[in-house]
């Protein structure tokens, strides 16, 4: 075997991080771009803003605040230890938490073009034949915006899996709970292990690379069904 | 049975000011130049346009009060956008049975095989909108808002996107709708032509404001509208063939105010046909005129007469209970001293058929 147990284990982290990520966005992430493509409000730029502040942010600022606000002295710790919880900083729930709001903009803003390409006409097309509108966000605006979903989940997968600054700053670096893939290949490079960091890093170089094949290819196909 | 409508939409640099009845049969153009309202309001009657002070009233049905808004999805109407819009994730069939799927099994009345038969769309069904040209695309958008068994059908321009050759492509298909399905149709319309082959009311729209409403007859015929004063000024006149001339090659059709004789068409005796009368092939005399070879001639009772430019006039004239329009020069109205009330012969040198 080349990678080792340890290495497997903060792949398997790692894959589970950008999984559980990945969903948690699209689920919360298709309603607020659906919003953001259609509404007229005048001040919206200020939560497109607020969306597109982690590509900017160094993630150890996003991380170093994400830790007070999940520690035992912050507000969603605080709130977890009077509920009977735990704190979550150093917790595979905070690094969930930390990954959402880190890769954020890579789902939502795919998925607001996408919605904003579908245009009103299709919806009002399936409104004069009588479908409600959950119907017609379901049966329309949804498959015509299938490409932004992939291109979400995707951007949202892959970015989740290179994080380091935030998992590192809130999730600490405990091996088996929290030590994902990018954070072993440090380790492995400040114990000099440049062969075990080789093979680790190229796994993820690989994989994704792969990804991203997968979604320009895709995207490719469906544009040509487009009208 | 009528529809009554009255809508006030501000939209900052576009205001619609309606408010007009009409009838809750045939087919009602929405007629004006582009920018005076029409597609808002076909939008506005169906639901597609938010609006807080408005009024519709669909024969005994209230769709839109200061109470009540029926949002579009709830009307039982079928539209047909400028473009076709297909959904391009589904195939034809699947696009046609759309809104099928979604309607109570009570209030369905027109079978899908019948839209699919009346547009002509049999062959296309497992076809992609983007595998068809704009004329079948056009076509299958007509017959999926047919599907829905529409108690009202709305048309935006549906021909306008398409060039002249699809254009005469879908026309006897919109042509076959209005005699076989008795639904009340509002069409969107900038095209006189496409008025006059269709269209049996107009709503005259210009700004936002209704300029007249009344029978196609009826407005082309009013000489206070700009309508009457173009340079292809022309009369329609609804007939029924009476019976072809199998020796002269010919076909009388019968009207209220007379009979016409044209070339023989193909109509079986007792259809109804529309006739369009340019008003400058109409020419007056004051006596009957023998030793012509003009076949149509009427006699007539000056109603109106209006300037046109500064060397001739439009003169309206009372053919029994329907009104026909010449345009003759200044200078001929008055060597016959022409004034309202004045008897004279209308010779008509063409009629086209308009179906």
């Amino acid at each position: 075997m080349i990678l080792s147990e340890h290495d497997l284990t903060a792949l398997w982290i790692s894959l589970k991080l950008s999984t559980l990520t990945t969903v948690i966005l699209l689920l919360i992430g298709t309603p607020i771009s659906w919003w953001l493509a259609r509404t007229r409000w005048r001040y919206k730029f200020l939560l497109e803003a607020v969306v597109a502040l982690p590509l900017v942010l160094p993630p150890t600022v996003l991380g170093f605040y994400l830790l007070i606000a999940l520690g035992p002295h912050g507000p969603i710790g605080g709130l977890m230890e009077v509920m009977g919880g735990r704190p979550l900083a150093f917790t595979f729930p905070g690094l969930v938490i930390g990954s959402v709001f880190y890769s954020m903009p890579f789902v939502i803003q795919p998925l607001q073009e996408a919605f904003k390409s579908v245009g009103r006409r299709p919806l009002e097309v399936a409104s004069t034949l009588r479908a409600s509108p959950l119907d017609r966000f379901f049966t329309v605006a949804v498959p015509l915006a299938k490409s932004g979903f992939l291109t979400a989940a995707v951007l949202g997968f892959a970015h989740t899996l290179g994080e380091f600054g935030v998992v590192l700053m809130i999730g600490g670096n405990i091996p088996g709970t929290t030590q994902v893939a990018s954070i072993a290949i440090y380790d492995h490079v400040e114990s000099l292990a440049y062969l075990q960091a080789h093979w680790l890093s190229a796994v993820l170089l690989i994989f994704s690379f792969l990804l991203l094949i997968v979604v320009y290819a895709l995207n490719n196909r469906f544009r040509v069904v487009k009208p | 049975m009528s529809i009554q409508t009255r809508f006030h939409i501000n939209r900052g640099d576009f205001l619609l000011d309606v408010d007009f009845t009409i009838p809750e049969s045939g087919v009602t153009a929405l007629f004006g130049p582009s920018g005076s309202g029409k597609t808002t309001l076909l939008r506005a009657i169906a639901g597609l346009e938010s609006c807080r002070d408005g009024y519709l009233k669909v024969g005994d049905q209230v769709w839109h009060d200061r109470q009540k808004f029926l949002p579009a999805h709830e009307r039982p109407l079928g539209f047909v956008f400028q473009e076709p819009s297909l959904f391009p994730h589904l195939n034809v069939r699947q696009n046609l049975e759309y809104g099928l799927k979604r309607m109570k099994e009570t209030t369905k009345k027109v079978s899908l095989d019948r839209a699919v038969e009346l547009l002509g769309i049999s062959h296309l069904l497992s076809r992609r909108a983007h595998q068809l040209s704009g004329g079948e695309q056009q076509r299958v958008a007509i017959a999926r808002a047919l599907a829905v068994s529409p108690a009202m059908l709305l048309l935006d321009e549906p021909l306008s996107a398409l060039d002249q050759q699809l254009k005469l492509e879908i026309l006897p298909y919109l042509e076959s709708l209005h005699r076989e399905l008795n639904i009340p149709v509002l069409y969107v319309s900038h095209s006189r032509n496409e008025v006059a082959r269709l269209a049996d009311h107009m709503v005259l729209l210009e700004n936002g404001k209704v300029q007249a409403t009344g029978t196609v007859h009826e407005l082309f015929t009013r000489l206070d509208l700009a309508l009457t004063h173009g340079p292809k000024t022309e009369t329609v006149i609804e007939a029924t063939v009476s019976e072809h001339d199998e020796i002269f090659n010919l076909t009388y059709l019968d009207f209220s105010g007379g009979h016409f004789t044209v070339s023989r068409c193909q109509m079986p005796v007792g259809s109804t046909v529309r006739l369009q009368i340019l008003a400058r092939d109409v020419s007056l005399t004051l006596e009957r005129q023998t030793g012509t070879s003009i076949l149509n001639i009427f006699p007539a009772i000056v109603d109106k007469i209006a300037q046109e430019g500064s060397s001739q006039v439009t003169v309206r004239l009372r053919l029994g209970d329907l009104a026909l329009l010449a345009r003759i020069t200044r200078k001929s109205a008055q060597n016959l001293n022409l004034t309202p009330g004045s008897k004279v012969y209308a010779q008509v040198k063409s009629v086209a058929l308009l179906t």
